[in-house]
């Protein structure tokens, strides 16, 4: 990430004390995007060492503890919930698909917002008012609660249905803050440059602008994805997500259904939750890490990167 | 200038419609888009609970009939409209003879007590802990136990409900784990069922306020950090008027403008998270009566509590956009410059 600083301005960077100088270190950015990479990891190198055929119902027995537990098996180290379900094979096939509902929801919304926001800054007039308004008014929807309508009616049968039906409320958040980046941008010196050069618009959008936008685009996007995750989960919770395949809330329905919080099953519900909250808390890092980047002001007095 | 002018009036009122007719079209356009049947998927639950249903396909029929899904769809969009308008949300599906609004109207008034109480103490304890931690004077101690505040800012609601749940209601035995109020007292204003109401709501309102409060600490903190470097701000100070004076007169009182704003672009997602809350916590508001319909695909009942909940956010929303202008007297004229 660091080539960005250093591309877009070779004199300065060559000035620098060190490369390990550049904004792009943050510490909360860098901290957030190791764990998420590190949780990727497990989900995806997990069925290297990992049976996830155990993770479907009635293949392993039923309400084991935990191995570290009196009556654990160590064939099972993170114990079975009362359909024959082992804990360690759901969470490894949940977590990637989690994580990948997450990032094609937000991708969408992103493009949409992308295309939307630099139309309303870029252009203004009548279309920019039109796109406000209705973005300003899709953004104060309750968006759980019209997608739960939705999943009710919709059986979700697959994650990328999930994904696209997320993406349906994950467009304003990125179409706002675009066309408030656009709107100033195009104030800006080297901007209007290139618009006097007679430059496209579509050039200025993806060479002067977007660079000049990317640690707020990549604040919206992983502000997105756990937005994404996080309703993705909810669904889930409530029993509306896929349900041929586990995903992290899918676990924590079938828990509380079976009332594993009464029957102190903790270690059904709580694995699920403390990834969900990891996973959230990494993002989280990485978005105010990311906001930080792009605004030095919020860096604050002494406590820095 | 200033004040509610005509222009912003009507401005705000449309988008109030805006919200309402985009969101309620989309609880009726996705599901037909799809192309599922909400009567075939009843059939056959009715199919699996009882092995066997005669003459299913005239039942399906007569379903279709009743409900006018056989006419076209423009004529049912428009009928889906007119009902909505005017709080006609027809019969439960599962409880057929009740009508889907006397289901829901019961829960109301635990949802919107949970939730006003809710809001409204996120938002101070937020816009408290985010501006203490944006200006310049806070005491250094003060400064280092703050962001703590902020560690659950990333957590679900709903989630943290759960580990309080196990924590405090069956681990510690402290406070009820679930519902809106015991068996063993009289409904009614007396004492007794008011304090055990009190004990019920304590749980389900921490995991909301403790979740929620640091998305507003964060925005505010940025607010406030602008606000320090503002030449009023520093005469302000050098005029030797006392901290708290500077910080509330100078500091929060022009920070927290942009804060309310995102306050009502922030009630629908608050909401949307309140009905899990609900659900974990059994909490008899209309989150939980949602989730006894999804169970019992009870459609038109969840059609009812999504209408519901659409129209009250964005009345909320309309509410707050409207006083607005009364607290900063800019912003109407802002908006005739940018428009």
């Amino acid at each position: 990430m660091a080539v960005v600083a250093t591309n877009s301005n070779p004199k300065i960077a060559s000035r620098r004390v060190s490369i390990w100088d550049s904004p792009w270190l943050n510490s909360k950015f860098v901290t957030g995007g190791v764990i998420i990479v590190l949780v990727l990891l497990f989900g995806l190198l997990g069925p290297l060492f990992w049976n996830t055929d155990l993770a479907f119902t009635a293949s392993s027995p039923v309400n084991l503890p935990p191995v570290w537990d009196t009556g654990g098996d160590p064939a099972h180290p993170l114990g079975t919930e009362s359909n024959g379900r082992d804990m360690l094979a759901q969470l490894v096939v949940a977590i990637p698909s989690s994580l990948k509902v997450g990032l094609v929801a937000a991708s969408i919304g992103m493009a949409v917002g992308i295309l939307l926001g630099s139309i309303a800054g870029y252009v203004g007039g009548w279309p920019d008012h039109i796109i406000r308004t209705i973005t300003d008014s899709v953004i104060t929807i309750p968006s759980l609660m019209v997608l739960i309508a939705i999943t009710a009616y919709v059986k979700m049968t697959d994650t990328t249905a999930m994904a696209l039906v997320l993406a349906l409320f994950a467009w304003p958040g990125p179409t706002r803050l675009i066309r408030s980046q656009v709107l100033t941008l195009r104030e800006r010196g080297f901007v209007r440059m290139a618009l006097l050069s007679n430059v496209p618009a579509l050039e200025i959008m993806l060479t002067e602008m977007v660079p000049n936008m990317l640690p707020w685009l990549a604040a919206s996007l992983t502000g997105g994805i756990s937005g994404a995750i996080l309703g993705a989960t909810g669904l889930e919770a409530l029993g509306l997500g896929p349900t041929r395949v586990p995903s992290l809330g899918t676990i924590i329905n079938n828990a509380l259904r079976s009332s594993a919080l009464v029957r102190g099953m903790v270690w059904w519900w709580l694995p699920p939750i403390i990834v969900l909250i990891v996973i959230f808390t990494a993002f989280f890092l990485m978005t105010i890490g990311l906001d930080e980047i792009a605004n030095p002001r919020l860096r604050g007095y002494g406590n820095g990167k | 200038m200033g004040g509610l002018t005509r222009g912003y009036f009507i401005q705000r009122l449309l988008m109030f419609f805006l919200t309402i007719w985009i969101g309620v079209s989309l609880t009726f356009a996705i599901p037909r888009l799809s192309g599922s049947d909400p009567t075939t998927a009843m059939l056959l639950t009715m199919m699996n609970a009882r092995g066997y249903v005669e003459n299913a396909d005239k039942i399906i029929a007569a379903y279709k009939e009743s409900f006018g899904l056989n006419d076209p769809i423009g004529i049912q969009y428009i009928r889906y409209l007119w009902n909505v308008i005017h709080f006609d949300y027809g019969f439960s599906f599962a409880k057929f003879p009740a009508a889907a609004w006397s289901l829901v109207t019961p829960a109301l008034p635990w949802t919107l007590g949970l939730l006003t109480v809710a809001s409204v103490l996120s938002f101070i304890f937020g816009v408290t802990v985010g501006s203490l931690m944006g200006w310049r004077k806070t005491p250094r101690w003060l400064n280092n136990i703050l962001p703590v505040s902020l560690t659950f800012t990333s957590i679900p609601y709903f989630m943290f409900g759960i580990l309080l749940i196990s924590i405090v209601a069956f681990k510690l035995h402290w406070l009820p784990a679930t519902g809106g109020y015991s068996r063993d007292v009289n409904p009614g204003w007396n004492a007794p069922f008011i304090k055990d109401v009190l004990a019920h709501a304590i749980m389900p309102l921490i995991s909301i306020v403790i979740t929620s409060m640091g998305g507003w600490a964060l925005g505010m903190r940025g607010l406030m950090i602008g606000v320090n470097n503002e030449d009023y701000f520093l005469l302000a100070q050098a005029k030797g008027l006392s901290p708290a004076r500077v910080f509330f007169r100078y500091g929060i009182r022009n920070a927290i403008l942009p804060a309310l704003t995102a306050f009502a672009l922030g009630i629908g997602s608050l909401i949307g998270g309140s009905i899990l809350v609900e659900y974990i916590f059994a909490y008899p508001g209309t989150g939980y009566t949602l989730y006894r319909a999804i169970q019992e695909q009870d459609y038109t009942v969840i059609q009812t509590i999504t209408n519901l909940i659409i129209i009250i956010t964005a009345t909320g929303v309309l509410i707050l956009d409207l006083l607005y202008p009364l607290i900063d007297p800019r912003i109407t004229y802002k908006k005739s410059v940018a428009s």
